[in-house]
């Protein structure tokens, strides 16, 4: 490569880090400042566990993403193999079906999905844990994506009809044989999934339950500096789980 | 060696499409401990006849049975039946050796037992020291060595190969297939082989069936079929024939001048002959009525094309013989008077 497009791609790169790395720099230079004495605390970090508040709805996002990836990989993943090998004629409309999510402004949803909580609400009361079932269906595009990708990324006929005439069950073809080969699929829909539950904010707060995101632009109005350290936080925390799950998935594709 | 295989009986399947007749009436009876190898062109239904023996597609109507019991409603995973694809389908996600003993697993077999028997199945195709690799490992002839390891392991009732080689390429081809039917003969399990490749057919097959169109238009042992085909169909798909104008009267046909017995099925006054290039002899002669087109070196033997009386017609002669001919010579022809198929041209 010529000096200039050395040069060129550095100077990419640069603006890139400049663009991503400043705001993040300054989300930790606001939250760890002392604003009387200009000096440098750690108090509004601790708050962040200490404060009653913040703590629960951290929980309270945790949970809700641990229940969205379940319930919708329990949802979505035997219905796509299922429809896969079953009746591909139907493929379609799954597709749309879990696409449709995309193409509905998130207003018109809360409005309609109003209606339909005060009967969640009446069997399963006001907890924020019921915010899965709209998360699952936020979820859906991105995930069927996901797991459309690596679903055709493996020969299923084949592999399933290998099992049957081995004498498995449709349940054994499902479990054991093709979604354990869809593990990168599973992992990304995963990842997507916490991601979005860690960051949506419209849905809590028009709903009126205060998950991390709701709290931190609450607390913003009160407390800034605990706000910004939370916000810095959340984006750390799921930066991490990212890598995490990168890393899972590049150790499984080295051992084959 | 006692054969522990069992019947297996197909009768008048039919398999539709709508339009397309996959299978039109196909019925075939197999013998306890052999192997049948169905061929026939592209499209003919091979692939069909098997799925619906594996219980993985369901005929229109007709039945299935192996050992005198009927199948036709049994669902695939209760068949018992063995399996190797054309494609790959090891899992991915198993070694070799789990990939071996997942059928047993399914049937509840205690570990140790199940570990012992898939050992034993790689050992019986050569590959116990790949035991702990993944399928990706392995090339295209190791993958379905272990397919059809995986497929014995369960000690099926009935096995059932569909193109197992043809991904293969050429040496690994003749070389695998040797080694199915020496296995087969071990196992002594019923084998249902299909394959588009004759000389594949008809080098592993007790019996070949030859398929058209959905229906089997011959059944018998390799060396009967190519020389005594009983039907147009089969004479020009089984083999190299030459196609020579013919008339036929009293069951005797006059080729090229010379008369020679007919098969039965053949036509009843004038057609064409199919004659083998191995039936025909060709002999220096500067008075001969046949001219030499072109000779072409196979080995062995070799090829070579004569024009006699506006046909051409190919002989296979031995490579010694063949280079002292050359191209535009003079040569006499004589077939030999085995008895031949005349077919409507
Ligand atoms: N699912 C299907 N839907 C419609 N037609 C089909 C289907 N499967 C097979 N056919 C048709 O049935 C006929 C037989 O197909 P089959 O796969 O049995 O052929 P084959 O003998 O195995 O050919 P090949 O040597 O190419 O594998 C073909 O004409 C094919 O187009
Ligand atoms: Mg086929």
């Amino acid at each position: 490569m010529t000096w200039v497009g050395r040069s060129v791609r550095g100077l990419v790169l640069l603006a890139f880090a400049v663009f991503f790395l400043v705001p993040l720099w300054a989300l930790l230079d606001l939250s760890t400042k002392q604003v009387v004495t200009g000096g440098r605390t750690g108090a509004h970090w601790k708050a962040l566990v200490e404060n009653e508040q913040m703590r629960s709805a951290i929980i309270t996002s945790l949970e809700l993403a641990v229940l969205t990836v379940v319930l919708m990989l329990v949802l979505l993943l035997p219905t796509m193999i299922w429809v896969r090998l079953r009746v591909p004629r139907a493929n379609r409309l799954v597709e749309f079906l879990c696409l449709l999510p995309l193409t509905v402004p998130p207003l018109v949803i809360v409005v309609g999905i109003n209606g339909v909580y005060s009967w969640v609400n009446y069997f399963l009361g006001g907890s924020p844990l019921t915010l899965t079932f709209v998360y699952v269906v936020l979820v859906l595009p991105f995930a069927y994506r996901a797991l459309d990708a690596s679903l055709s990324a493996i020969d299923v006929t084949t592999l399933a009809e290998a099992a049957r005439s081995l004498g498995a069950g449709w349940f054994t073809v499902i479990a054991r044989v093709v979604a354990p080969n869809m593990l990168s699929g599973v992992l990304s829909a995963a990842f997507i999934g916490v991601a979005l539950v860690l960051g949506e904010y419209t849905f809590s707060s028009l709903m009126h339950f205060d998950t991390l995101p709701v709290t931190i632009v609450l607390l913003g109005k009160s407390d800034t500096g605990a706000s910004m350290a939370a916000a810095l936080a959340t984006m750390l925390l799921t930066a991490l789980l990212l890598v995490a799950l990168s890393l899972l998935d590049r150790r499984r594709s080295e051992r084959n | 060696m006692e054969s522990n295989g069992v019947t297996v009986e197909l009768d008048d399947l039919h398999r539709h499409y709508g339009e397309v007749r996959a299978l039109d009436g196909l019925t075939l009876q197999m013998q306890p401990g052999e192997l049948i190898a169905l061929l026939g062109p592209s499209g003919c239904g091979k692939t069909t006849a098997l799925r619906i023996v594996a219980g993985l597609d369901t005929a229109t109507s007709g039945s299935v049975r192996v050992g005198g019991r009927d199948l036709t409603r049994v669902p695939a995973n209760k068949r018992d039946m063995g399996m190797v694809f054309q494609a790959y389908s090891l899992f991915p996600h198993l070694t070799v050796v789990d990939n071996v003993a997942f059928g047993l697993k399914l049937r509840g077999r205690a570990t140790a037992e199940r570990r012992r028997r898939a050992h034993e199945m790689l050992e019986l195709v050569g590959l116990e020291q790949h035991a702990t690799r993944y399928p990706r490992q392995l090339s295209g002839g190791q993958q379905q060595r272990v397919a059809l390891a995986r497929a014995l392991a369960i000690e099926p009732s009935v096995l059932l190969l569909d193109e197992p080689l043809s991904a293969l390429d050429a040496k690994v081809r003749v070389q695998l297939r040797d080694e199915i039917r020496r296995i087969q003969l071990e196992v002594g399990t019923t084998t249902l082989f299909v394959t588009h490749d004759q000389e594949e057919a008809l080098a592993v097959a007790d019996r070949v069936g030859v398929m058209s169109d959905g229906r089997l238009e011959q059944l018998a042992a390799p060396s009967v079929l190519y020389s005594a085909p009983a039907t147009p169909f089969v004479g020009s798909f089984v083999g190299l024939s030459n196609r020579i104008p013919a008339t036929v009267s009293d069951g005797t046909a006059t080729v090229l001048g010379q008369a020679i017995p007919v098969l039965p099925g053949s036509a009843e006054s004038a057609g064409v002959a199919l004659v083998r290039p191995e039936a025909v002899s060709v002999a220096a002669d500067p008075a001969g009525s046949a001219t030499v087109v072109a000779v072409s070196f196979r080995g062995a033997v070799s090829q070579v094309t004569v024009e006699v009386e506006g046909t051409l017609v190919i002989a296979q002669v031995g490579s010694g013989a063949a280079l002292a001919l050359e191209a535009g010579q003079r040569v006499s022809v004589s077939i030999d008077p085995a008895p031949v198929l005349v077919v409507a041209d």
